[in-house]
């Protein structure tokens, strides 16, 4: 909300909140290894694996990194073609 | 008697691991136990003058574990606390010359004579760091709220866990109220959603640490500084009492009140 605030105000956002945003991000990395070209490679080969068994629509492929303390869980959404929606598709 | 190990690390170099290793002693001694403080920083010895007694330095760690003296003639003892002794870090040798199971032998004989033994850890997280870290009981990591030292403390927090030696224990030190009241420095909590580890002090910046430090006196004997008040917490903290954090974010005196009430944006 205050950064909504700051914009409509045409004020920056503060530096402290800048610099929690990157480290949030500087973090996952530095503790997983997993850069994000390294992710969009894994997303690329996931999608390719599954497509020989399942049909999928690769565009709705989502991946992402969630955080609980200072445990990392990698959560793939990937949501399967029915027979109904590629007609449709 | 069987003594408890805290090493004091942080990744980063010039947080305050030796001012935070000094004063922990200093408080923790001034309440009565008899503590040794080990300098681990072997090369770039400073606990020594922090302390004030670099003037009565024969032996040293180095000395110790290569068997030229008995571990009794290197220890100092503190005329102004005769409960805190301290073991000099040796200056014309590198962390190359002790290993990790030579600091485990070393503070397994200290253990008997001392209720703590606190370590000073060389900053970085290589030999010198696995040195100060193979014997501890408990890991404080020290880190300040910007953006360097906090990633590094994430990285030392996380090779402590790769060691079995954790849970870290995180010591945030020269926080200023006043940016954090701004939005322009990390808050404490900031600090702590980002690490996810247990806090056991908020240090606030204060001139009297460089004051201090200059004269040889650990701060934490200053009765009216803040932040020797904070290192007191955390010493009362680690003998298991439970202490309140400091505000961190309250309004100083009644001029920076009122100086906030004018100030253009603030809030």
């Amino acid at each position: 909300m205050s950064s909504f605030l700051d914009r409509l105000l045409g004020r920056h956002p503060k530096s402290a909140s800048q610099a929690k945003d990157r480290m949030k991000l500087v973090l996952i990395h530095d503790r997983t290894d997993l850069s994000p070209g390294a992710l969009e490679m894994l997303k690329d080969e996931l999608i390719t694996v599954i497509s020989r068994h399942v049909e999928i629509d690769p565009g709705a492929v989502r991946i992402e990194m969630t955080q609980e303390g200072r445990q990392h869980r990698l959560i793939a959404d990937i949501p399967l073609r029915t027979a109904r929606s590629a007609r449709r598709g | 008697m069987t003594g408890k190990v805290v090493t004091v690390t942080s990744g980063k170099g010039g947080v305050g691991k030796t001012t935070a290793t000094a004063n922990l002693g200093a408080a923790l001694a001034s309440g009565g136990d008899k503590v040794v403080c080990v300098d681990a920083d072997i090369g770039l010895r400073n606990l020594d003058v922090v302390l004030g007694l670099e003037n009565r330095i024969v032996y040293d760690l180095v000395d110790v574990v290569e068997g030229r003296c008995r571990l009794r003639q290197a220890l100092i003892r503190d005329k102004r606390l005769p409960e805190l002794f301290l073991i000099p870090a040796a200056q014309t040798r590198d962390k190359s010359a002790v290993s990790p199971s030579d600091m485990v032998r070393l503070c397994d004989e200290l253990r008997h004579e001392f209720d703590w033994i606190l370590i000073d850890s060389p900053a970085g997280i290589e030999r010198g760091f696995r040195n100060a870290i193979a014997p501890a009981d408990v890991v404080m990591v020290v880190t300040n709220p910007e953006v360097s030292a906090v990633r590094d403390a994430d990285r030392i927090i996380g090779l402590i866990e790769a060691e079995e030696k954790g849970p870290a224990r995180l010591m945030i030190n020269r926080i200023k109220p006043d940016m954090v009241r701004r939005g322009d420095m990390l808050s404490a909590d900031d600090v702590l959603e980002l690490l996810a580890v247990e806090l056991i002090g908020l240090i606030p910046e204060d001139e009297n640490v460089v004051m201090s430090t200059n004269r040889g006196v650990p701060v934490a004997l200053n009765g009216k500084s803040r932040a020797g008040q904070a290192f007191r917490n955390v010493a009362r903290r680690l003998r298991g009492e439970e202490v309140p954090f400091m505000e961190m974010s309250e309004d100083g005196n009644l001029f920076g009140r009122l100086a906030r009430l004018f100030r253009p944006g603030g809030n």
